[in-house]
């Protein structure tokens, strides 16, 4: 972490930066928060550790509107988000210096939670295994056991855009990506609609997930216009409930990159992504495998039209 | 005082859903909120906080304030009924009934609201002391005891037992209905546990957070430091805290066309931290999030406050704390203005 | 059963005027006939028409008009686009009154009042200058300042030249921003003119007009030798429900539909700069 230090340190002091994003101390082990560092003095509170699962490439979208350019760290996974946020034209290649930081899988403090940990004092990292210190005794855990949900399925630790890179990376990947949607996809129609009645039951339209979506950028979203008459801040029925999300999952369906952001930051901890992995599954397989923001050459399958894209008729066919 | 066995809970709370509704925390997709109990339910009182606080009961997420329907071609307004059926709310935490009495002090001030002040009148609270805070709870600062409970009966669980204490003429209601369950204690049961709980209160991670500087008259002061440009830089603008905290309570009023049912006029919760909050026809007197940000704080620590006697609109709970998707939260504000001296 | 507060009456439109443009003045009564509510000068009134909107509109008429309320209202939205497009003889929902009003029982009695509007702005004072005209030995001298885009854009136009330019005691002074054709009196922004005409400052003013509007004269007032307690003002901010509840009008520690919209200049310095 302290070579991520200094060498922001470096770009600020020698005028090639104007600003950083990157992710600042909390008050408690587990909650940095993502900031920007103007200076050597600010850049003291600066922190890169196990809970720093914040994506950064969507604040880069006000970054960009700023002047001067601003280094920004990005995770692997969080370079997928830029690179297709850049295809988007939502943010200036000219204004990030992007500096690609190493991943060995970030924590989720609801999995820590749900161990029964309360009273967290302290968190320590070490190499394989998390010793916590708490109020009620001290605790170990395995590092691997409580990553974010999309540790488990990392798309690979090759960071898809930068101008360099620091740290070292460690694999996390462990699961089958569509292992939870093909779960749910085998269930009977009744089951699939009791678990997503569950599920969405739980929502309270805090709209965090859209907030937070690096492909959700739409300066007003449809959603928020005031000629609906539903309220858009509260589910008024279960129909209501299931919408917000479908709808979401189909504006951002192609452009969706997994970055896994949505389930982290749902207070309720609905399992945001079987939504969007779903669609991706889907276009996989009627448009042929596309990872959005891999690269900044491919065309999304649903904004370019081939000859050899799939017939409406397929709908009928595998339902 | 009383107390009951665990095992019993199941029967009490069949004999109190009897002859009314009963409400309390409930495990539901792996999440513990407010709910409607029965038989299917899962009920959960280990937990500290439910994830959005149980000011739902009062202040609902939506609800219906009149209907406008067509007669003949004039119109014809039917109020809503007012909630006129006795309920209980059972394990609600000392921090989330002080939440309630913030509330109070919004909504039944003249000029009372009737849907609020009729669900107020026919709720008993049974609240429930905490046995193991967390470190996200900064209860203390506003003056909160957990282990000391408000509203209409208090509840502490030590070890597998439950003790009962009614603590108003509700409460005395309440505890004549489920009598036949409860057997009678002695008092000083429970004060071993409350100076357990106590001391680790005081070594909470915020047990040392200080209220100074934040009151009525510190408008000034705090309203133009330029400290809050640095503090709201990662906010999503989302409206979590806002949603989950037991004391916000802006909302918004909006019509719902059921067509041939008439026009539900409703009002649901709103946040101050929506970009349209202050939308007016001509423009917009908080067109940046910095703006919207200091107005929640300035709101909470100051402007209520002046409103209220000194009074806070926070009660530590700690759920912004552990929900923001960003990690902001009023004890960061709270201590970024101590740290600077309200300067940069 | 005494309703709630958030639940209207439905009162009937019985007469619609073309004050200029985009204002009109509505006149609402009860079905039965008669005023639905009694208010004071510088209250409000939420207007509601059901599947559209609701709106906070100061009520026009001056309270000793025992037969009807008035509302002058300029379209500019959904809600007031809606209303501009009724007819006399519709239904309306209408709740209040709502907010404080001008002090006129109290503070404002037995001085010389210097009222000042810009275009709408007139709407709330006019309420006032009625109430004060027809308890006019209540009151001291009258100066009436008001100025428009234009003289289409001056509301009211017809009761201001045959009520109160003729009435004694009562001086009105009418600008309008830039030449026209068929107009021969002052051109010029109100507070320049306020300036020009040189009030002395033993009068009490009372303003209401576009914000712009509004921070000019108060800065005049100030350089011409007002004090902040001498001088009254109307403040504008989205309000919902009208009772100081749901928090959207919330400014510093006051609720504008509740603690305002009156508020003397010395009130107004003490809310933070958000408005």
């Amino acid at each position: 972490m302290q070579e991520l230090v200094n060498r922001a340190g470096e770009l600020l002091a020698d005028g090639s930066v104007a600003r950083v994003l990157g992710w600042k101390a909390g008050d408690l082990s587990y909650n940095p928060e993502p900031a920007y560092f103007e200076n050597a003095e600010a850049l003291e509170q600066f922190v890169y550790n196990g809970f720093c699962g914040a994506n950064l490439s969507k604040y880069m979208i006000e970054a960009s509107k700023l002047e001067g350019k601003t280094l920004v760290f990005l995770k692997p996974c969080d370079t997928y988000s830029f690179s297709q946020l850049l295809k988007e034209h939502r943010v200036d290649r000219d204004k990030a210096w992007i500096i690609g930081v190493g991943c060995h899988g970030k924590l989720d403090i609801e999995r820590i939670r749900e161990q029964g940990i309360k009273g967290i004092e302290l968190v320590q990292e070490e190499e394989d295994s998390l010793k916590i210190q708490t109020l009620y005794g001290e605790k170990e855990l395995p590092y691997q056991s409580v990553m974010l949900e999309r540790c488990y399925v990392c798309k690979g630790k090759e960071h898809r855009i930068y101008d360099e890179l620091i740290g070292e990376s460690k694999e996390t990947d462990t699961g089958e990506r569509f292992a939870g949607v093909a779960e749910v996809e085998a269930m009977s129609p009744e089951e699939k609609f009791a678990f997503f009645q569950r599920e969405l039951s739980k929502c309270i339209r805090c709209n965090a997930c859209r907030n937070v979506c690096p492909a959700c950028s739409c300066r007003k979203c449809v959603f928020d216009s005031n000629k609906f008459d539903s309220a858009q801040k509260v589910n008024v029925d279960s129909f209501e409930e299931k919408m917000f999300h479908i709808i979401r999952a189909f504006h951002v369906a192609g452009r969706c990159t997994d970055c896994g952001e949505c389930s982290r930051v749902c207070p309720q901890g609905i399992p945001l992504h079987l939504f969007n992995r779903k669609f991706i599954k889907d276009i996989n397989e009627l448009y042929g495998t596309f990872q959005a923001g891999e690269d900044l050459e491919t065309k999304g399958p649903l904004t370019n039209f081939t000859f050899e894209d799939a017939e409406p008729g397929i709908v009928a066919e595998r339902g | 005082m009383y107390k009951i066995e665990k095992e019993k809970l199941t029967a009490l709370f069949q004999m109190i859903a009897a002859d009314q509704e009963l409400f309390l925390p409930i495990r539901n997709g792996g999440q513990v909120n407010f709910g409607p109990w029965s038989e299917a339910v899962e009920v959960d009182l280990e937990t500290l906080n439910s994830v959005k606080s149980p000011k739902d009961v009062f202040f609902p997420q939506s609800e219906n304030l009149y209907t406008v329907k067509q007669n003949d071609g004039h119109m014809c307004i039917e109020p809503e009924e007012l909630k006129n059926q006795d309920f209980v709310v059972f394990g609600i935490r000392p921090c989330d009934v002080k939440g309630v009495e913030v509330l109070d002090k919004v909504f039944l001030v003249d000029p009372l609201d009737s849907y609020y002040a009729a669900r107020r009148e026919h709720a008993t609270l049974v609240s429930m002391a905490c046995n193991e805070p967390e470190e996200t709870c900064f209860c203390k600062a506003f003056g909160i005891d957990c282990v000391e409970p408000g509203g209409d009966v208090a509840v502490w669980r030590v070890g597998e037992e439950l003790y009962w204490k009614p603590l108003n003429e509700k409460g005395e209601a309440l505890t004549d209905k489920v009598k036949s369950l409860l057997v009678e204690a002695e008092e000083s049961c429970v004060a071993e546990q409350q100076a357990a709980v106590r001391k680790i209160v005081e070594k909470l991670p915020y047990a040392d957070l200080s209220l100074d500087g934040w009151n009525g008259e510190a408008l000034d002061a705090k309203f133009n430091s330029d400290i809050w440009e640095k503090l709201y830089t990662p906010c999503l603008a989302c409206g979590t805290c806002t949603f989950v905290c037991p004391t916000c309570q802006c909302y918004d009023i909006k019509d719902y066309d059921t067509g041939s049912s008439g026009v539900q006029r409703y009002r649901c919760w709103d946040s101050c931290m929506y970009s349209d909050f202050t939308m007016m026809a001509h423009g917009n007197n908080r067109t940046n999030q910095m703006q919207r940000f200091r107005q929640r704080f300035m709101h909470k620590l100051v402007y209520f406050p002046a409103n209220n006697g000194g009074m806070y609109s926070c009660v530590g709970c700690g759920r912004c704390v552990a929900k923001c998707p960003a990690s902001l939260n009023i004890v960061k504000v709270i201590k970024a203005f101590q740290e600077k001296g309200g300067e940069l | 059963m005494c309703l709630d507060t958030l639940i209207p009456q439905i009162g009937i439109i019985t007469d619609i005027r073309q004050e200029t443009p985009d204002v009109k003045t509505f006149r609402v009564n009860a079905p039965e006939g008669g005023k639905l509510f009694e208010h004071m000068p510088g209250q409000c009134a939420m207007l509601c028409v059901p599947g559209i909107s609701e709106g906070m509109f100061s009520i026009t008429s001056s309270p000793t008009n025992q037969e009807y309320q008035e509302f002058s209202i300029k379209q500019c939205g959904i809600l007031t686009d809606y209303l501009h497009g009724m007819e006399t003889g519709s239904e309306i929902m209408v709740r209040g009154p709502y907010g404080n009003h001008f002090p006129v029982e109290t503070e404002l009695k037995g001085r010389n009042l210097l009222f000042i509007a810009g275009g709408i702005g007139l709407a709330p004072l006019r309420s006032v200058i009625n109430y004060v005209l027809d308890n006019r030995d209540n009151y001291g001298t009258v100066d009436i300042l008001y100025g428009s885009r234009s003289a289409d854009d001056l509301v009211q136009l017809k009761e201001i030249q045959e009520v109160w330019m003729k009435m004694e005691g009562v001086d009105v002074h009418l600008t309008i921003d830039r030449e026209q054709d068929g107009w021969d009196g002052n051109v010029g922004f109100v507070p320049t003119y306020l300036k020009e005409l040189g009030f002395s400052t033993d009068k009490t003013a009372l303003v209401c007009g576009p914000p712009i509007m509004i921070k000019f004269v108060l800065a005049a007032l100030e350089e011409m030798g007002f004090g902040k307690d001498q001088v009254y003002t109307t403040l504008e901010l989205r309000m919902k429900c009208g009772v100081g509840k749901c928090g959207r009008c919330n400014i510093g520690s006051k609720y504008v539909c509740k603690d305002g919209p009156v508020f003397r200049c010395d009130e107004v310095d003490e809310l933070p700069d958000e408005y």
